[in-house]
């Protein structure tokens, strides 16, 4: 599925990136460490987190993840914002948390990788 | 006994997010501009440029803490600051011993290791911007085995710090102090933290123009992390000024 059909089918706010979301969401990953995330993602992951500072972008680059969806309504930091558009990693948010909306990326893609 | 200004916590062009403009001179003429005393030197999990900052900075008679900030498992920043660089060596050996991952450098920037003239002398090429696999009692313990400070970094921050990592601030971690940084006041970070420990403030400085932007001044005889821990613990006469 694409990460435009899921932003749709789940509502999430999209705040960067907004030419990214033909890219296929392969799968979810739902961490706050970001070591973690770097150790066991794989390409086209959905993260969902609750850090917004900048290094989470830098992340999702690195792994080559689909995007990033932040949870409990919690605000990207402006610098996090800026560097996203220019990596072209979509930055979506929820007021959903994490575990709510894990469960709802899970009922529509399942535990596809 | 006289009034010591201390930056503890700056970075050099060796950490990924440092500015390639930190160099160990250009470090120490701002240092000697904003009329610093003391920097510590704390790049993120690696030691390697404290030679040459403690070098360039010689010439303007400000004393060098060798230093580094350790990132725990929990990826929680926190300072170690040494009189002797052999202790901030032994330091970064248990780290490097814990540390997974190679850079990218077009992700996370340059790790540069210079000399004291700014000289490329290697690119460091170790994952410094990830997180050791020490918990952050286990980091503690190590820098004090090796007699050197430890402070939590930016607590009033919400990223790697104890504080926003964790929530609390864990009883029994036995930090010589925790560090806030200049956006939040002294005063504001008493109300809001109650902090169990002494505070110090410094600028985290990751561009030249940073650099003394936060500090903290200590009343002690010379700048060494023994008259340091002193004047954190209030005794024999040192102090903290506010």
């Amino acid at each position: 599925m694409t990460l435009k059909k899921v932003a749709e089918k789940l509502g999430l706010n999209v705040m960067t990136a907004q030419d990214m979301l033909e890219t296929e969401v392969t799968s979810g990953y739902t961490s706050d460490l970001l070591s973690d995330v770097m150790a066991n993602t794989k390409q086209g992951n959905l993260w969902i987190t609750l850090q917004i500072h900048q290094n989470i972008v830098a992340v999702a680059k690195l792994k080559e993840l689909s995007g990033i969806i932040i949870v409990n309504n919690r605000k990207p930091e402006g610098d996090t914002m800026k560097k996203a558009e220019e990596e072209k990693i979509p930055l979506l948010t929820t007021a959903d948390s994490a575990f709510v909306i894990s469960g709802k990326l899970y009922r529509i893609i399942g535990p596809q990788e | 006994m006289k009034t010591m200004k201390a930056d503890l916590h700056i970075h050099t062009c060796l950490s990924p997010c440092g500015d390639l403009g930190m160099s160990p001179r250009g470090i120490a003429e701002k240092a000697k501009i904003e009329e610093i005393d003391i920097l510590g030197i704390c790049d993120h999990n690696s030691s390697e440029n404290i030679p040459a900052l403690i070098k360039a900075a010689q010439k303007y008679e400000i004393v060098v803490l060798p230093g580094m900030e350790v990132t725990s498992q929990e990826e929680v920043h926190i300072l170690a600051l040494f009189d002797e660089p052999d202790s901030a060596y032994k330091l970064q050996e248990i780290i490097y011993a814990h540390l997974p991952g190679e850079n990218d450098e077009d992700t996370f920037g340059m790790q540069v290791v210079v000399n004291a003239e700014g000289e490329v002398l290697s690119f460091n090429n170790r994952l410094l911007i990830g997180a050791s696999t020490l918990p952050v009692e286990e980091v503690v313990k190590t820098i004090h085995a090796l007699k050197g400070l430890a402070i939590a970094s930016h607590i009033d921050r919400e990223g790697f710090s104890l504080i926003g990592q964790l929530g609390f601030i864990p009883e029994g971690l036995d930090l010589d102090a925790l560090e806030i940084s200049p956006a939040i006041s002294y005063e504001e970070a008493m109300l809001r933290f109650s902090p169990p420990y002494p505070l110090t403030c410094a600028s985290d400085a990751h561009f030249v123009e940073d650099i003394g932007k936060g500090y903290t001044s200590f009343y002690i005889k010379e700048g060494t992390t023994e008259e340091i821990k002193k004047a954190l613990m209030n005794a024999d006469g040192r102090k903290i000024i506010h």
